[in-house]
């Protein structure tokens, strides 16, 4: 038993500039996560509440790059793990997060916490333990190298097993063509 | 007489003076286009119907059907090439699909589905750029634009209204509307126009209508670009 699981793959995940829908996506390959359990164990994950990433062989980044603690965290992630995958739009474009690339990061502010609706004494959150914000949101293979990128706003359940297990057995990853879609 | 030229091993016909485009969609081969629409004339300016001809690189669209040509189109290394292309035109403007209403109807996608683009991973330009919400009926929104001068050309040619232009130049080059305020909504543009059914991407988009056929259910949710065609043939899909 004990031999049988010090085979398992190991994986990390984690959900930066995201929204969790990549993971909840992965949660939707429904009872295929028993086959799943039986092939990998998870290092940091939400599904784990690991803190700091461990030596793993599959890391699985969902979300893009909005600020320091991004940078920090994906790079620990590259440092770990054998093969990275970008999962999802917010990981390869920057997603709707980006969207505020357009404005100057002062003005995103000024909307939310001083002039937005609703908002009373306002003021921007100035805590030291508050990560900073980059000035432009980045999908993640501008800051580190990124091996796979799994498209889909999320990336369909369907999607990610197909990857999954097609990565586990060391056989080509290839998809059906309703598997892949940018939105 | 008929003659024929190869495409990829097989035999097509044509007519003198068709091009190797005209010559394979008539013969329903697919060889992938964006700036490309029968209905006018071929400008050759997104690339991506680049083909090896007796060895050369050349548009599809503006070379000349020739006897006995040997055309390569599906190969790995040309492929790769039209996936670089589209990683550019993805990076270069601001194609967010998750919140964009043409997704599933627009060619971009599908022909990038179709050359097997996953991920335009290049550094990502996110240039600033307008939207025009001017017009009643309809929205441009130049972050999608990818200069392929259809709406140009439709506006010219078929709807002898000059409602579009392109100024600038290289990375400058940007669609520009013509009144002397550049706003949509003080031209004769118009919903039957052809002008506006002719846009590949989200750039010329009709208000009122953004979801009444939902994502997955639109033109290249089901089927590849090469089995459905251009958005342009199906606009009733899309109303
Ligand atoms: S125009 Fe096409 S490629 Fe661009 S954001 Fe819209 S759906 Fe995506």
């Amino acid at each position: 038993m004990r031999e049988q699981q010090a085979k398992k793959v190991r994986v990390a995940t984690c959900s930066l500039a995201g929204c969790f829908g990549c993971h909840m996506s992965l949660l939707d390959i429904d009872e295929r996560l028993i086959d799943l359990v039986e092939l990998v164990e998870f290092d940091r994950s939400p599904i784990t509440d690991i803190k700091e990433v461990g030596p793993s062989d599959l890391g699985l980044i969902e979300g893009g790059v909005c600020n320091a603690e991004n940078v920090e965290v994906l790079r620990a992630f590259r440092r770990q793990c054998k093969t990275l995958v970008a999962v999802g739009a917010c990981a390869i474009t920057g997603g709707v997060p980006a969207m505020r690339n357009h404005y100057p990061l002062h003005e995103c502010l000024d909307e939310a916490y001083v002039n937005g609706l609703g908002v009373q004494d306002g003021g921007i959150p100035n805590d030291p333990e508050l990560p900073l914000l980059l000035n432009q949101v980045h999908p993640i293979h501008e800051v580190v190298k990124v091996d796979y990128f799994l498209p889909g706003c999320p990336p369909a359940a369907d999607t990610i097993w197909t990857f999954l297990e097609q990565l586990l057995s060391g056989k080509p990853v290839e998809f059906a063509y309703r598997q892949i879609h940018y939105d | 007489m008929i003659e024929h030229f190869s495409l990829d091993g097989k035999r097509i016909p044509f007519q003198p003076g068709q091009t190797i485009m005209d010559a394979a969609m008539q013969a329903g081969e697919y060889i992938p286009h964006l700036c490309h629409n029968p209905e006018f004339r071929p400008r050759g300016s997104c690339r991506l119907c680049v083909v090896r001809a007796n060895g050369r690189s050349v548009a599809a669209c503006t070379s000349p059907a020739r006897e006995g040509l040997e055309v390569e189109s599906d190969t790995p290394d040309i492929q790769a090439d039209r996936r670089s292309l589209l990683q550019m035109l993805f990076v270069e403007g601001n194609h967010l699909c998750p919140a964009c209403e043409k997704s599933g109807n627009c060619q971009l996608q599908a022909v990038a589905y179709y050359c097997g683009m996953l991920a335009p991973d290049f550094t990502h330009l996110y240039p600033v750029r307008e939207l025009d919400g001017s017009h009643p009926d309809f929205v441009l929104d130049f972050n999608r634009c990818i200069l392929c001068e259809l709406c140009v050309r439709a506006s010219r040619d078929a709807d002898a209204k000059g409602v579009f232009g392109i100024s600038g130049r290289g990375i400058g080059a940007h669609l520009i509307v013509n009144a002397p305020s550049g706003k949509l909504g003080d031209t004769d543009f118009d919903p039957h126009d052809r002008a506006a059914q002719v846009c590949p991407v989200g750039a010329i988009l009709p208000k009122h209508k953004g979801y009444d056929v939902p994502i997955g259910r639109r033109i290249y949710d089901r089927k590849p670009v090469s089995l459905v065609g251009d958005v342009a043939d199906h606009q009733e899909d899309m109303s």
